[in-house]
């Protein structure tokens, strides 16, 4: 759903991604996280944001919508989607071994309604 | 501020008994979710669905974060969608779209559907019932339920089409005694039920007086003949002379109904008492009741106090008569599970019928009769036993002549209740301190010994019976209950002679059975 292909139909959404995955970095180094990385890439996926939270390190994943027709930004984060994070943060700890003391997977939910400033919904520790 | 802590009241069925529940709702942060706990059955835990979807169409959606309701106390099983109503008050309370401090003392039960309209549930007499004894006061309960629980008088009855209706009610009041009240559904029931009476039964004056007897002490009965002479015709206007409920008796029988019927139907208190007729092929569950889930009311619980009739006795499987003993002595049936034991009330009258033989042609002098002496034997004694035993009554109902069409009709209902009426406060009035209310429920000791010991002169048709070895002591105390409702009927203050004899008869007369 993420994933950017050129032009075609697709394209605005990728951007409305990029954009929203920016809004969240931002929101999250108010907040005092240190952003590590954007858009880590393994073999199990992608991580939209890496971060550190004091010594616990925090894999984010974004959700930007432009409305709530279909559900809140961070409803689409299912079952399934929760344990493919926890999968993502599980590798980048074993990669990474300095990286932190804990591990926390986080969602942050961007909603951009037009014409409305947008909105951020930070769920922190998902699925534990 | 959404994030909260909201708390309302439900009620869980076990059986007939029900239990107050807390229904908690914490909503927390988190990714959206919506659990129930506290021991819900699939229907129960499927609540969530149909609460999120339901408040969404009434324009006041369950808040995207963490919402975790609890069924307190957790270890009752919460069975059926009765709950969901709770849930979505309890949610909408914790979001703090419902006044925390309203809701809280408030009882709520119905099923949510996904368009937001309430919809009528089983059970709501028995919850009702109990909520009231632990103290509700007011219950919010579907349309459809109205009628049944305003049968409980203690507490006020608020009727809900959809949970729009309820939102804006709390609303809008500023304390409980504010919201609005239902009105009063339906006037009561008229007694008796219309088109049966005693009066239609030709002749079978024997028969007559047996039933008579039987509703007068509760004794069980007998009827043996062949087919086509009236037995179920008989057996079917018992109710119409016996005495009419008490409104707590009516309340126990509509409370059994209320399980079983389909949703809405228990409106108003009927005091004729019930007339249940199961088929012989029945099995051991329905009758004494059972199933796979929740355990419902058979048809014994059904006839609570009321008829239990069983035609063509002897056709009925073994093992299914036997579940029958257990109701007959102690008035109520106990089905144990592994997680849990469900008691239903079951005091019921029992009359049996049974063909003389398994063509059916074995009366008089049996020249028509095709059954080989084996045959009969194995017939009749399948009713034999512990059974038979506690039946008090037995007689036989022979072929009508047509030299009954011509002589007047026999006595209407209304008459003979009358007198099944007088001599039950007779027997209540004797009866008080030992609390047995009827004859067919004095211990045969009581009978035996002073002050209700007969003289020697009124017992001696009995005694010789015993002595020689034709009734057993269990025999004996049964033909002294009868004669006391012979004589309960009669207007005399203990039984004579006559009575005794009368009693005798009635037990001797087995066409049917060793």
């Amino acid at each position: 759903m993420t994933t950017p292909t050129g032009a075609g139909p697709a394209a605005p959404r990728a951007a409305l991604g990029r954009y929203g995955e920016e809004l969240a970095a931002r929101y999250l180094r108010e907040r005092g996280l240190e952003v590590l990385e954007r858009n880590w890439r393994c073999e199990h996926g992608e991580v939209d944001i890496v971060a550190r939270d004091g010594e616990c390190l925090v894999i984010c994943e974004v959700k930007t919508r432009r409305g709530t027709a279909f559900g809140e930004p961070v409803e689409a984060v299912t079952a399934a989607k929760a344990l493919r994070l926890r999968r993502l943060a599980a590798a980048y700890a074993r990669r990474h071994p300095q990286a932190g003391q804990g591990l926390r997977v986080d969602v942050v939910g961007v909603l951009c309604r037009p014409g409305e400033p947008a909105r951020v919904r930070h769920v922190a520790g998902v699925g534990s | 501020m959404t994030l909260g802590l909201g708390r309302t009241h439900a009620v869980a069925l076990t059986g007939l008994e029900g239990t107050l529940v807390d229904v908690e709702a914490h909503i927390g942060s988190g990714l959206p979710s919506f659990t129930v706990g506290g021991l819900p059955d699939t229907a129960c835990a499927q609540a969530p669905d149909r609460v999120r979807a339901a408040a969404a169409t009434v324009g006041v959606p369950v808040p995207p974060h963490r919402v975790t309701v609890n069924l307190s106390p957790a270890s009752v099983p919460k069975r059926g969608s009765a709950f969901d109503l709770g849930i979505a008050v309890a949610v909408l309370a914790a979001a703090g779209v419902l006044p925390r401090s309203l809701v809280e003392g408030v009882v709520h039960l119905g099923e949510l559907s996904l368009d937001g309209r309430l919809r009528g549930v089983r059970g709501v007499l028995p919850a009702v019932l109990a909520a009231a004894r632990r103290g509700a006061r007011h219950v919010v309960v579907p349309g459809e339920n109205v009628a049944e629980a305003q049968l409980v008088q203690e507490v006020t009855v608020h009727g809900a089409g959809s949970l729009a209706e309820v939102v804006q009610w709390y609303r809008a009041a500023a304390d409980v005694a504010a919201l609005p009240v239902a009105p009063r559904a339906g006037a009561p029931a008229p007694v008796g039920s219309p088109g049966l009476d005693l009066a239609d039964v030709v002749g079978q004056p024997e028969a007559r007086a047996a039933l008579e007897l039987a509703a007068t002490g509760a004794h069980h009965l007998l009827m043996t003949g062949p087919p086509g002479v009236g037995k179920t015709m008989l057996a079917e206007r018992l109710v119409t002379v016996l005495p009419p409920l008490s409104r707590q008796e009516a309340l126990e029988v509509h409370a059994v109904r209320s399980l079983v019927a389909p949703v809405g139907e228990v409106t108003a208190l009927e005091r004729t008492p019930p007339f249940v007729a199961p088929h012989h092929s029945t099995s051991a569950a329905a009758l004494a009741g059972g199933g796979s889930g929740a355990v419902l009311p058979g048809s014994v619980s059904r006839a609570h106090r009321g008829v239990l009739f069983l035609d063509e006795a002897p056709e009925f499987r073994s093992a299914v008569l036997q579940t029958l003993r257990q109701p007959l002595e102690s008035g109520e049936v106990v089905i144990a599970r592994a997680r849990q034991v469900v008691r239903y009330p079951a005091r019921f009258l029992l009359v049996l019928a049974a063909n003389p033989c398994p063509c059916g042609m074995g009366f008089g002098k049996g020249v028509e009769c095709t059954c080989q002496p084996r045959e009969i034997r194995a017939y009749t004694g399948r009713l034999a036993g512990p059974l038979l035993d506690r039946v008090d009554l037995r007689v036989h109902v022979p072929p009508v002549r047509r030299a009954a069409f011509g002589a007047e009709t026999g006595e209407p209902s209304a008459v003979v209740a009358q007198r099944v009426l007088a001599a039950r406060g007779a027997q209540a009035e004797r009866w008080a301190a030992g609390g047995w209310g009827v004859n067919g429920l004095v211990p045969g000791h009581v009978l035996r010994r002073a002050p209700y010991r007969l003289p020697p002169a009124v017992t001696l048709a009995v005694d010789r019976a015993l002595d020689a070895g034709r009734i057993t002591l269990r025999g004996y105390d049964r033909v002294l209950r009868v004669a006391w409702s012979s004589a309960d009927l009669a207007g005399r203050v203990a039984p004579t002679r006559e009575d005794v004899a009368a009693g005798l008869a009635l037990r001797r007369a087995e066409g049917v059975a060793a």
